[in-house]
């Protein structure tokens, strides 16, 4: 374990940092809303997934149908059923570690875990735990000690929750970069602009997400050749 | 604001219950047919950016562009967050720096109206 643990901590310190400032965000905004670091160690530990701790601010400040919360969780988190898909061989034979690596698979665990190779010289289902684990490691700690110095020191925090608009904005511009096609992201944009101007900022949401998937859907002849095109091109390339 | 205890509860328990769904599902159902080819594959592929853009329009629903400050401390911010993140390809800092720029505009800057 602990040669596991020191062949995975230098590949985690991107996560890190990053996990350690906006855990520390999340912790303060949590704060702000009346739920001390014992919320943001629970929140961290059960639901542990970045941008939808974030959204889920808003369903803590105001009531909102669990229905709702449900059907917005299943929206923004749907991305991980693909991290999943990509990670069903390497998940396989890790026993009893299986059920947290499942848990564990954040956009940023998925990208360490899809980019690094294993170091030589350790069990590769160990080495992916460590990783995981430091990972989540770092978010819990991130968001107890945000929410305990929100709760100690008092300055103006006015502002600080564009942090989450921060962090939504740099992931869009990575997709927006490394997307073959502009369609869905634009078809996004629209959507959630109109839905939000007609039907105002409070019942936007689930529409705007409706309208997301039926375009899609409907455009799939012609936004899904892009996604093929690319990777056969990767194929011939690797090949 | 008061926290009530059991709705809080029941918001963590429901969102951290589909985060861990949304999860498993791919191990679940790894064997059947549509996982790997299909409108799920699609929707995968093309569904990521367009929830991103969701997103940041949800970050930014409760700006007033006909009020002042007529929403330029975000604009301001998130054109910092964009040229940064072109430039320096650093999540960290576009997300430090345009917070911080934010924070000064709107506590420093534009403070009346």
């Amino acid at each position: 374990m602990a040669n596991a643990l020191k062949k995975a901590f230098p590949v985690t310190v991107p996560v890190l940092l990053g996990y350690l400032f906006v855990g520390m965000a999340f912790g303060m905004l949590l704060q702000e809303r009346g739920y001390s670091f014992i919320w943001a160690f629970f929140i961290s530990l059960t639901v542990y997934a970045g941008s939808m701790q974030f959204v889920m601010l808003s369903f803590l400040s105001y009531y909102t149908g669990l229905y709702n919360i449900a059907l917005m969780t299943l929206a923004v988190n749907f991305r991980h059923v693909f991290y999943g898909i990509s990670m069903l061989e390497k998940f396989k034979g890790s026993g009893r570690k299986k059920l947290y690596m499942i848990f564990s698979l954040t956009d940023e665990t998925y990208s360490l875990l899809c980019s690094g190779s294993v170091p030589p010289g350790v069990d590769p289902h160990l080495y992916r735990f460590c990783v995981a684990m430091l990972n989540q490691i770092y978010w819990i700690t991130g968001s107890v000690v945000g929410a305990l110095a929100g709760a100690v020191i008092s300055f103006n925090t006015q502002g600080i929750d564009f942090a989450m608009t921060a962090l939504f904005a740099t992931i869009f511009i990575d997709q927006w970069q490394s997307y073959p096609t502009h369609a869905p992201a634009l078809i996004g944009l629209s959507a959630a602009l109109l839905s939000l101007f007609v039907l105002g900022p409070d019942s936007f949401v689930i529409p705007a997400l409706l309208v997301i998937v039926c375009v899609l859907l409907i455009f799939r002849e012609r936004i899904g050749p892009a996604f093929e095109t690319r990777e056969e091109r990767g194929k011939e390339r690797d090949g | 604001m008061t926290v009530d205890l059991t709705y809080s509860i029941a918001v963590v328990l429901i969102v951290a219950a589909v985060t861990f769904l949304t999860r498993a599902a791919p191990f679940a159902l790894q064997n059947r047919a549509g996982m790997r080819n299909g409108w799920v594959t699609y929707l995968g592929k093309t569904l990521p950016p367009a929830i991103m853009a969701m997103l940041v329009v949800y970050g930014l629903k409760n700006t007033g562009i006909l009020r002042y400050p007529n929403g330029i401390p975000e604009l301001i911010a998130l054109t910092v967050v964009a040229v940064l993140h072109v430039w320096k390809k650093n999540a960290l800092i576009s997300i430090l720096s345009g917070t911080a720029v934010y924070m000064i505009l709107v506590q420093r800057v534009f403070t009346g109206g």
